[in-house]
């Protein structure tokens, strides 16, 4: 049996007396991609934040065998997730370099620096943008410096929610391709949340399909995207 | 009528010195109203009470007044970092009006319980600049203001001159305690000089721990966006309690430098001071740091030149406390009216 990341059962979550959520569970195996796909206001947002214990919920969230659903957000941060919320989730008040270096708050190492020196070598336009204010980047811009804030914790597992959101075509393969790589070479364990299926689908291990708060339809990546219903329904087939 | 032109710099440069308290209050209110967007309506009796240590230290404890200073504004800072973890962290942070009425009530409580201590009288305190042997008038500056090329005045109540230039000789220099030297026909005084460079130090250490250091970034975090900064791990509560102890840094050392133009300190000297510093955050957009000192600055510019000078020659004094308040709140007004985000605050930045 392969490790488990992320083991989430019964998961409840509500915005005041809406419940969003109706008893979620799936898995997240160390090392791998999972995908969560569904429809516009399906839960996909609410089940990442869920995770972070950033709306109410109910329900256990194991996070590497260990209940974290009571946790603070900060201290399920320090223990090795990273999120990038939809909507980006910059600092804008902040330049382009100090919401790099608050991404690496949590560190106490000294390659931070060489971090974000990396980052820039991955992103150009943010290394060119280094002093500007985040909130005067363009949307893309910013998804860019989202992804790479995330990063800057150096994360065990990455939470993304429709990170291609607003980007162009070309940064969006290029983007994935970096988060095929940071899976492959670094172990990164990711839960994506997003859109663009097809693309999604291509990277990911495993995937869920969330209808209304609960979970419709799971699977190996590559069954689903054969799958006519999935097909239909996301793949604009 | 006759303009008296002659004393309008020595206005401007009493106004300046008084904006620079106001400047120091008016970053406390920032400080705090920038990652909570709340008003603390208690900052005036926190500074106070941070201005009673500092009295307690230097004058009853017989400390050393600056050593008494900075210990002050480090207790105060235990104050209000404690202030925030008991009276404001356990509420709704998106609910303004209970904690707002919380600080209200701080407001009262305070100044009620120093009142019991203390009294309300004006207790004496020790003038920070110049009584440095160092700074004592040499006896050049002596003959000169003996023979008249230096003019020396005789403050009386901090804000208003009382005789004018020329008649003084060295001995009431002595007797006023405090040497000068004329720039623009004006007297500036150390006490004013030690102001302004006290609260650039000030300025210029705040501005070190806002922008170099670790808790500084997470604090800038947590004013740009407190959920976001939870997600990169930053405890949001302790960021507060951190804003919440240099704003009572900066109030005490904006009481602390004020006392000895009011001749001391008492339980209520922090009141019209607060209002001069809303007066002042709001101009500068109750979100800049930059905004308050410059909004404070100019508050008391206003309050020197156009209230001092100008409202007392045209209507003489009968008005003159009256219009000095009326004159803040107008400008509170003004500006919430017509510039909500004041001169210097943030209209959002955002791109969708
Ligand atoms: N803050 C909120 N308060 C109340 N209801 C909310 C809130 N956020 C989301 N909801 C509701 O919860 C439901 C799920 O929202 P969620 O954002 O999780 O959807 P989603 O799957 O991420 O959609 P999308 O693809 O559009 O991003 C929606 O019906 C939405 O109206
Ligand atoms: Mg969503």
């Amino acid at each position: 049996m392969t490790e488990m990341m992320l083991k989430v059962e019964d998961l409840h979550a509500r915005y005041g007396a809406v419940e969003v959520l109706r008893g979620l569970g799936f898995e997240v195996p160390d090392r791998s991609v999972v995908v969560i796909l569904g429809a516009n206001g399906a839960g996909k947002t609410t089940t990442l934040r869920a995770l972070c214990n950033m709306c109410t919920t109910s329900g256990s969230i194991l996070l590497e065998g260990e209940d974290i659903s009571r946790a603070k957000t900060a201290d399920i941060v320090r223990r090795g997730v990273a999120h990038v919320p939809q909507g980006r989730g910059t600092f804008p008040e902040l330049s382009v370099m100090d919401n790099l270096r608050i991404g690496a708050y949590i560190r106490r190492d000294k390659e931070v620096n060489a971090d974000i020196g990396r980052w820039f070598e991955i992103f150009p336009r943010l290394e060119e943008r280094r002093d500007q204010l985040a909130g005067s980047l363009s949307g893309g811009e910013q998804q860019m410096l989202a992804v790479a804030r995330a990063l800057m914790c150096r994360p065990r597992l990455l939470l993304l929610d429709e990170p291609s959101l607003g980007l162009a075509p070309l940064i969006i393969e290029d983007l994935f391709e970096r988060f095929i790589q940071l899976n492959k070479e670094t172990g990164l364990t990711m839960l994506l949340v997003e859109q663009n299926a097809n693309l999604a689908l291509d990277m990911a291990d495993y995937a869920y399909v969330i209808e209304s708060g609960e979970i419709a339809l799971h699977g190996p990546a590559d069954q689903l995207k054969n799958d006519p219903a999935v097909q239909e329904a996301y793949l604009g087939a | 009528m006759e303009w008296q032109w002659d004393v309008l710099p020595q206005f401007a440069f009493n106004g300046l010195r008084e904006g620079a308290v106001f400047a120091a209050v008016a970053l406390a209110l920032v400080l705090i109203f920038k990652a909570t967007t709340l008003i603390n309506f208690a900052t005036g009796e926190l500074a106070m009470l941070g201005a009673f240590l500092m009295y307690i230290l230097n004058v009853e404890q017989g400390m050393w007044l600056w050593l008494s200073i900075v210990l002050a504004m480090l207790i105060s800072a235990g104050i209000g970092a404690a202030v925030e973890r008991a009276l404001v962290r356990p509420f709704d942070p998106d609910d303004h009006l209970p904690v707002v009425l919380i600080t209200l009530g701080l407001f009262l409580i305070v100044n009620a319980v120093a009142g019991d201590i203390w009294d309300y009288q004006l207790r004496p305190v020790n003038e920070p600049f110049g009584t440095f042997p160092s700074w004592a008038p040499s006896s050049q500056e002596l003959k000169e203001v003996a023979d008249g090329s230096i003019s020396c005045v005789k403050v009386s109540s901090g804000n208003f001159v009382e005789a004018t230039a020329g008649a003084a000789d060295a001995t009431t220099c002595e007797l006023a305690g405090r040497t000068y030297w004329t720039i623009l026909n004006a007297n500036v005084d150390y006490r004013t000089l030690g102001t302004w460079v006290t609260l650039a130090v000030a300025l210029a250490a705040l501005f070190m721990v806002l922008g170099r250091t670790k808790a500084g970034l997470a604090f800038r975090a947590v004013s740009s966006s407190a959920e976001s900064a939870r997600l990169v791990g930053v405890n949001t509560g302790r960021t507060l309690g951190f804003g919440w102890a240099l704003a009572s840094v900066f109030g005490t050392l904006g009481a602390a430098l004020v006392a000895p133009s009011l001749n001391g300190v008492n339980p209520n000297m922090m009141q019209f001071i607060l209002i001069y510093a809303l007066a002042g955050a709001a101009l500068g957009g109750l979100d800049s740091l930059g905004g308050a000192i410059i909004g404070g600055i100019v508050v008391g510019l206003i309050k020197g030149v156009v209230v001092s000078w100008f409202f007392v020659q045209v209507m003489g004094w009968a008005f003159f406390s009256i219009l000095q308040l009326a004159t803040a709140f107008m400008l509170i007004l003004v500006v919430l009216l017509f510039r909500p985000s004041g001169l210097f605050g943030t209209r959002r930045i955002e791109r969708v």
